[in-house]
């Protein structure tokens, strides 16, 4: 890598998000030599590992936006990719309440949005029927709309899927890597790390929080990215008996309001707030907002107080000024910008990634390589209702490091997780093994199995447990 | 594999006592399950003497203990199956086990749960923050330290001032870790007289009454504690890598509640009469499970008697439920555990809890606002075990209604 020399990438893609991952897979298949540069020492271990993880239908995009068509599409990618790659979807549905008279008087518009936006299955639903069919709701809920579509995913899995599949056809993925600078050369750009400098001929900057900061490197101010905190609490299992869709929220201009949804792992979840924020690394939660969220929760499920809590976290969203999606090509430098990827970026993923294709359409005839068609890899199971490697009697035969539990609260065997140490995506801290196994995620938080997960991984992956945890000198 | 006649879940002290006494009485086929590599609860991580007292008439360390009650059960005949999962109790008694052999589904007569308990973490406390690395609980610390051998850090804070928060200091200490403070929201320390001095004057650990932690500091690894002082409001910031959430007991009631159990609001462990049967005909439950934070020596003894009875009564067509009068308790006791006692059939004590600190000594129990019994207890502290004898509902009557217990 000397100064001046030769383009080693057709594309280097700044952000190892969902975005910036179902990137590099597009592109990787259509042929393209990609490097993938995040600062982060795992993929997807910014915005795209702490939402609410819900695929959703664009029923209340602003119909005709970029965002509406990239959800509606993204939707109907992702559906499908999820099938065949076995990661978890549930079909549950949502179905959205109105708590007051303001709110009621809001829905047909709901109703109105979502035809306009090709939802034609959301209907309104009488107050009477929102109670049967979840007759766990507080006694203060109205009528309410049905949207079949909305339905909950593992999100982790889709953002290490898309990198997985990346780095099978080529891709090269250098985490722990910020990217510094920003030079554009005559045959592509010169990407500026701390240690090296990466040559590509095109560069796509989809580093969420940080679109902006890379954006103006090349002195471009389309937009600018505040930081829109949303703070969330996962509760036990056993709550999840409460409810059998996503409940939402009569959505606001500002967010989608505050929901109840089940998740995929089992759980159910309950969030998330909305406060801009300053600091992009802010994911701190608070007391108030967790104040918040218990009131509301009390509101939507009042049994929900009565079952204990499992996790509580924060996620930052990228809200950008001005808002909606901000996909922008800058030809004469090779560069692709996608900001603004807010609230819907998991849903939206691969449509964005394919209208970023299109962007860059005139650049194909120049990818050093050629399309492959390989198939979506398959995920190692996390969804509650998949079989799960301790619950298959086939896999436990074949090695019985799948019938041994290491985590119990999410019964995750030794075998999982020495799995994810050595995939071709690994985990290399202990977020990552989280993100792969769900192991330590579960209402004990550790307590039976903290020990034992970190000394495996110790021994798994050769870093030092002081490593791992962080012990301070 | 062929079915047991009995499942134990859990071969901590109360599912190793219970197997033994079924077995010692007779009864053959008692097979208990832990998913861990070896058997002995939570004993087999807590590294100091003091166990064994209540039940066994002798002190030896929680190590020592946790084999001698495995080395007992196995004796008297019963088998052990270990690192495997009791992954389901069916509606139809029915058990799936799970392990490195497989998944195996057995059909027992009885099913006795002995599950434990856990401590409550820092996120089910909701403590705001980020989510460093360098929180524990103590049985996440003392299987880090003595079984693991893995690194803590330097300077941590103890939340929590009960016997086990006092445990929690002697492993950090054990690891070369600096307790700076240990905190509780209650005014007074909740251990014996002699750990608080031992712990306050001899390892200078300070302890900060009528406190709360209100947050953690720290992105990557945690940098400081802010802990406020309930009375003033005054907030401040104690810098240290590490903090251990002590006590809070919340039971392992997952399986229990998925087979149909009913809990008790205020413990969260199944309701059960003083011989641990529960709403369910054939499915038992003892130890911590049921009473959460009470002492090894408490577990053992309660799964003796499950053990005990259900072998009396073994050979009758089903294993019958629960029944008897409720007991229920007046503030500031927070519960009692058996809730339902039968009076021709007493138990041979009832456990307590108060909320807060009070003068109050003298436990009177009423039925139908007459006063059936009294007795004086030795201290009410708060996260400390209240026994009372069971004869002091003796004179209750079978139908005559709940049986309240308060402090006067
Ligand atoms: C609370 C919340 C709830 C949500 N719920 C949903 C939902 O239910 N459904 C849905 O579809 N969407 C949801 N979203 C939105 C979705 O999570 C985001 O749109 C999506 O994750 C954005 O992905 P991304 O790849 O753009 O960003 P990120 O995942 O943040 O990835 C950007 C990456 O760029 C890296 N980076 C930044 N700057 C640099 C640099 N200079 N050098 C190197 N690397 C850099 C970062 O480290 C980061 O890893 C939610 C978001 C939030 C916050
Ligand atoms: C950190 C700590 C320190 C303590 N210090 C003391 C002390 O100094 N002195 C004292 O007297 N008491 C002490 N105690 C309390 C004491 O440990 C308990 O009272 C006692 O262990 C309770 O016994 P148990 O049999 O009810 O539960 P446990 O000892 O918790 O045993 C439960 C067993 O069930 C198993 N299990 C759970 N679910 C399943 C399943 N689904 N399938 C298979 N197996 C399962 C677990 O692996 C475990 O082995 C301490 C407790 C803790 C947490």
């Amino acid at each position: 890598m000397h100064p001046g020399g030769d383009v080693e990438f057709d594309v280097a893609v700044v952000g190892a998000g969902v975005v910036g991952c179902a990137i590099a897979r597009h592109l990787a298949r259509a042929g393209a030599s990609v490097v993938v540069l995040d600062r982060a020492v795992d993929v997807g271990d910014g915005t795209s590992k702490a939402n609410t993880a819900i695929l959703h239908t664009g029923f209340d995009t602003e119909p005709g936006s970029l965002e509406s068509q990239l959800v509606v599409r993204g939707r109907s990618l992702l559906a499908d990719y999820a099938a065949a790659a076995g990661i978890a979807v549930e079909p549950t549905g949502a179905l959205l309440v109105a708590w007051d008279d303001e709110q009621e008087a809001r829905l047909p518009s709901l109703v109105d949005k979502a035809a306009a936006n090709g939802c034609a299955d959301v209907v309104l639903v009488g107050a009477e029927e929102v109670r049967a069919r979840e007759p766990h709701l507080g006694p203060a809920a109205r009528s309410g709309v049905s949207v079949p579509g909305e339905w909950v995913i593992d999100p982790w899995s889709v953002t290490l899927a898309f990198a997985t599949e990346a780095v099978g056809i080529g891709t090269v993925l250098r985490l722990g890597t910020p990217v510094v600078g920003l030079d554009v050369g005559d045959e592509g750009l010169e990407v500026r790390t701390p240690d090296d400098v990466v040559r590509a001929r095109w560069l796509v900057n989809a580093a969420g929080l940080g679109a902006d900061r890379i954006d103006e490197m090349l002195g471009h101010r389309d937009f600018t990215v505040t930081p829109r905190r949303g703070q969330l609490i996962v509760f036990d299992k056993l709550a999840r008996r409460l409810l059998t869709r996503i409940l939402l929220p009569v959505p606001t201009a500002r967010s989608k309001g505050v929901l109840v949804s089940p998740t995929t792992w089992g759980n159910v979840l309950l969030g998330p707030t909305a406060e801009d924020l300053e600091d992009r690394t802010d994911t701190a939660t608070t007391a108030e907002g967790m104040a918040r969220l218990l009131a509301d929760g009390r509101r939507i499920l009042p049994d929900l107080g009565a079952e204990e809590v499992t996790a509580t976290y924060a996620g930052l969203r990228a809200a950008t000024e001005p808002g909606g999606y901000q996909i922008h090509i800058h030809g004469d430098q090779r560069f692709v910008s996608v900001g603004g990827i807010r609230s819907t970026g998991l849903t939206s993923a691969m449509a964005v990634a394919e209208h970023v294709a299109g962007l860059l359409d005139g650049a194909v005839a120049t990818w050093s390589g050629r399309p492959v068609a390989t198939p979506p890899p398959v995920m190692p199971p996390l969804g509650e209702r998949q079989v799960r490697p301790m619950r298959d009697p086939v896999r436990i035969a074949a090695d019985p490091a799948y019938g041994t539990a290491l985590c119990h609260c999410e019964q995750v065997s030794r075998g999982e997780v020495r799995d994810a140490c050595h995939a071709s995506v690994p985990a290399t801290d202990l977020g990552g093994v989280r993100r792969r196994t769900r192991a330590m995620n579960g209402r004990c938080q550790g307590f039976y199995c903290g020990a034992e997960v970190v000394a495996l991984v110790a021994a798994e992956t050769g870093t030092r447990a002081t490593t791992l945890t962080r012990v301070p000198r | 594999m062929s079915d047991p006649a009995v499942l134990v879940v859990g071969a901590g002290p109360a599912g190793l006592s219970a197997a033994h006494e079924l077995a010692v009485r007779g009864v053959t086929g008692v097979l208990v399950v832990d998913r861990e590599a070896s058997a002995g609860g939570i004993p087999r991580h807590c590294d100091h003497t003091g166990f064994g007292v209540q039940d066994l008439h002798r002190a030896m360390t929680g190590p020592a203990y946790a084999r001698r009650l495995a080395d007992r059960a196995a004796g008297a005949g019963v088998r052990i199956r270990l690192s495997t999962t009791v992954a389901e109790v069916g509606a139809d008694g029915s058990a799936t086990l799970v392990g490195p052999d497989g998944i195996d589904v057995v059909r027992p007569r009885a099913v006795l749960l002995a599950t434990g308990a856990r401590e409550r973490p820092r996120s089910a406390r909701l403590v705001p923050g980020d989510r460093p690395a360098g929180v524990f609980t103590t049985g996440q610390l003392q299987q880090w330290v003595l079984l693991a051998g893995l690194p803590v850090g330097r300077r941590a804070v103890v939340v929590g001032a009960e016997h086990v928060a006092y445990s929690a200091v002697l492993t950090l200490r054990h690891a070369g870790v600096r307790t700076v403070a240990m905190v509780t929201s209650l005014p007074r320390h909740q251990t014996v007289p002699a750990f608080a001095w031992a712990t306050r004057l001899g390892l200078r650990v300070p302890l900060r009454t009528s406190s709360r932690v209100a947050s953690l500091d720290g992105h990557g690894r945690l940098e400081a504690v802010d802990v406020e002082d309930l009375v003033t409001g005054v907030v401040d910031r104690i810098p240290a890598d590490t903090v251990v959430f002590t006590g809070e007991w919340v039971p392992d009631h997952e399986l229990a509640r998925r087979g149909g159990v009913v809990t008790d609001p205020a413990t969260l462990g199944p309701r059960t009469d003083g011989w641990g049967r529960t709403s369910r005909p054939g499915i038992l439950a003892a130890g911590n499970l049921v009473h959460p934070g009470e002492t090894a020596g408490l577990a053992a003894l309660g799964g003796r008697a499950a053990g005990r009875r259900l072998a009396e009564t073994f050979q009758r067509a089903t294993v019958r439920p629960a029944v008897g009068s409720l007991l229920t308790v007046a503030p500031p006791l927070v519960s009692v555990v058996p809730a339902l006692v039968d009076p021709d059939d007493l138990p041979d004590r009832l456990l307590l809890r108060t909320a807060a600190f009070t003068d109050r000594r003298l436990v009177v129990a009423r039925q139908s606002g007459r006063e059936i019994g009294r007795h004086r207890l030795r201290h009410s502290v708060p996260n400390r075990s209240l026994g009372v004898p069971g004869a002091v509902v003796g004179a209750m009557v079978s139908d005559g209604g709940p049986v309240e217990l308060t402090l006067i």
